[in-house]
């Protein structure tokens, strides 16, 4: 056990303590069916969570996500309609098209030393624009396999489904647990995060990790759009929009640390289904505004924002009395 | 002890007794209403009216805003099904996408009903029925009401609601069909004023200047009333009078337009209700009660209202939006 837990523990506990509340006012809460949904229509939320889980530990952000989930869902619409490709066609296509998006951001980013913030703001209105010059109308997707992969689902018992989509997101956050934290990848996504000019001293090609951060969350946004496109059956140009905000929402709940360096996959997805059960709570109560889920977002933010502070502070006044006291070694550095 | 005790079951028994007769005295119905959002007045007024319905008929509707996004409102739909809801109303924000939650509501054995707008879908067993406005048969009160008045004989003025908008589109149409018959009712000249107040006093004010200072304008159409109050302004400031000078008709009944006609300024609008919830209570009531299965297409009225009670409907509209 370790510090750097705690956050992820603190994540876990809100969740599970949200649901019990949640439960003991609503039995019918603790259902399958409840517990299908909120990963079915958490999804695609999920899948492009991960993604900024690992740009948020490399120390940057991702403001592209939602626009790049819209494109996506415009793309799929017009290509299996309108240019009869074929999904085992598009699909890959436009998952290539989004890493090469997101690789081109992350270069820009190495490369012109721009702030991630301001190139990834930019790709959004570039992804978001070119929705429109596909199309701007909401156009529904009427190809046969869409009916065959929405209709495709584990029965849970008491009329829950665990649906594709949803074990598509399970599948990309146990791929995200195992890319962060056992393989060099995922170690040198947190070296470039904890301190960039280390890291590049302990010989990780910041370059190269960069592009290849930003190519993930593009390309885990591509699939996110994947999976959009299915639960809707429908391409939006205005689809999705705030996404990216409701990601990094997720990730900060998580225990992810905004500055980079820490952080893990797991508590992002308990991060997403907070969010979700928070939503599920007020459809549920039925006269509370749809707002409050901002609003307990925020409040949720900003009690983690808060315990970050502190468990960094503790950090450093506990390495300073080991330094003090002339132990041997400091053990745990603040980021 | 024994008399303690079985007073006691008495009184349980009498209670649980109770509990069963109210149990089987009300309706008894949770309704989940999935709305877009609180974009307009008009939208903002259909979640007030769909509440006062509910509570008339002691029904407990739940209501979830989606803030104009379709993945809230599937997220909404699902979450009714997980709470067993014994109706499901829904105001879809788009056209496409429904057929798979809606598919669970059918399965889950969930009546859907659609307020205000329709879906596209190829399976129609997904909805029990719709209960939406006909903007066609809109402009035809508006055009017949205007054709009574002028006894057939008017030159008129129309503004437009948004360019290639449905509500645009089926407002004209109607009101075209109602003045075709008159030879003598024409309309001179027609523009889009976007279905705001600002445009359509804009537009306005270049009607009157191209047509002689407003003189040859007997009547001015506009698809809604917003624009329509922006004309007034525009009529008032030529130095003629809204009203009198210068008929008009517009659609919507919004409590402005109430207001303007209580002054003489206006003389008639036709009424979108905001009240798509009561008919479709009624349905799902009667569905509910001994499986009375309702038209595909509920229409909801579309009332003319004049002058005469205007200040009476202000007062009872301004609260709603």
């Amino acid at each position: 056990m370790n510090r750097r837990h705690l956050p992820l523990l603190v994540t876990i506990l809100v969740f599970v303590l949200v649901y019990a509340l949640c439960a003991a006012q609503y039995p019918k809460m603790l259902s399958f069916r409840v517990v299908g949904n909120l990963l079915t229509d958490n999804a695609f939320l999920g899948i492009a969570a991960v993604g900024m889980t690992f740009v948020i530990i490399s120390g940057g952000i991702d403001l592209s996500v939602g626009a790049v989930i819209a494109f996506t869902t415009v793309f799929l619409a017009v290509a299996l309609d309108s240019w009869g490709l074929a999904p085992g066609l598009a699909f890959p296509l436009i998952v290539a098209i989004a890493l090469l998006f997101g690789a081109g951001m992350g270069a820009v980013i190495h490369y012109l030393k721009t702030p991630p913030f301001i190139v990834t703001l930019a790709g959004m209105f570039l992804a978001r624009g070119a929705c429109f010059l596909l199309t701007t109308d909401s156009v529904p997707v009427t190809h046969p396999l869409y009916g065959t992969l929405t209709g495709f689902y584990f029965r849970l018992p008491g009329g829950g489904r665990l649906s594709l989509i949803a074990l598509v997101m399970l599948g990309v956050v146990t791929l995200g647990i195992l890319l962060l934290h056992y393989t060099r990848f995922g170690a040198r996504v947190y070296a470039l995060g904890g301190n960039a000019q280390a890291a590049r001293m302990m010989g990780i090609r910041a370059g190269r990790t960069t592009i290849l951060v930003y190519a993930l969350s593009a390309g885990l946004s591509a699939i996110a759009g994947i999976v959009f496109s299915l639960y809707t059956s429908a391409g939006y140009s205005l689809a999705a929009v705030g996404v990216e905000l409701d990601t990094i929402a997720a990730v900060v709940i998580g225990g992810t640390l905004l500055s980079g360096g820490q952080g893990f996959v797991l508590g992002t997805f308990a991060g997403v289904l907070i969010q979700g059960l928070i939503q599920t709570y007020i459809t549920f109560d039925g006269t509370l505004s749809s707002w409050w889920t901002k609003i307990v977002v925020g409040l949720l933010l900003f009690a983690f924002i808060l315990l970050h502070r502190i468990l960094v502070y503790l950090s450093a006044r506990r390495a300073a009395g080991i330094a003090a006291g002339g132990a041997a070694g400091v053990r745990e550095q603040p980021a | 002890m024994t008399l303690i005790r079985s007073l006691r079951r008495l009184l349980a028994a009498t209670a649980l007794s109770a509990v069963a007769l109210s149990a089987a005295h009300a309706e008894d119905l949770t309704i989940g209403f999935s709305q877009i959002g609180s974009e307009s007045g008009w939208r903002a007024a259909e979640t007030k009216v769909s509440k006062i319905e509910a509570d008339k008929r002691g029904i407990d509707l739940k209501i979830a805003d989606a803030q104009q996004k379709q993945e809230n409102q599937i997220k909404a739909i699902r979450s009714f099904i997980a709470q067993g809801v014994d109706a499901i109303f829904l105001a879809p924000v788009v056209a496409t996408g429904w057929d798979a939650v809606l598919a669970e509501a059918k399965e889950a054995e969930i009546p859907v009903v659609l307020l205000d707008r329709t879906i596209d879908t190829p399976d129609e067993s997904l909805y029990l029925t719709a209960v939406t406005s006909d903007t066609v048969y809109e402009g035809k009160v508006a055009g017949e009401w205007l054709a009574e008045k002028t006894a057939g004989k008017c030159a008129i003025v129309e503004l437009q609601g948004t360019v290639g908008s449905s509500p645009a589109i089926n407002r004209k149409k109607g009101f075209d069909e109602a003045i075709a018959v008159h030879a003598e009712m024409k309309i001179i000249r027609t523009q889009s004023g976007d279905f705001t107040r600002a445009k359509g006093k804009e537009v306005m004010e270049s009607f009157l200047k191209a047509e002689n200072g407003g003189k040859n304008i007997c009547a001015v159409y506009a698809h809604n009333d917003d624009m329509m109050i922006g004309a007034i302004q525009a009529i008032k400031e030529a130095g003629l009078k809204p009203g009198s000078d210068i008929l008009t008709i517009s659609i919507d009944a919004v409590p402005d337009i109430f207001k303007a006609m209580a002054d003489g300024e206006a003389n008639a609008t036709v009424e979108l209700t905001p009240n798509m919830a009561g008919p479709a209570l009624d349905a799902i009531i009667a569905y509910k009660k001994d499986g009375t299965v309702p038209p595909k297409w509920i229409q909801t009225e579309s009332r003319l209202y004049l002058p005469d009670t205007a200040a009476a409907e202000y007062d009872a509209r301004k609260d709603l939006y």
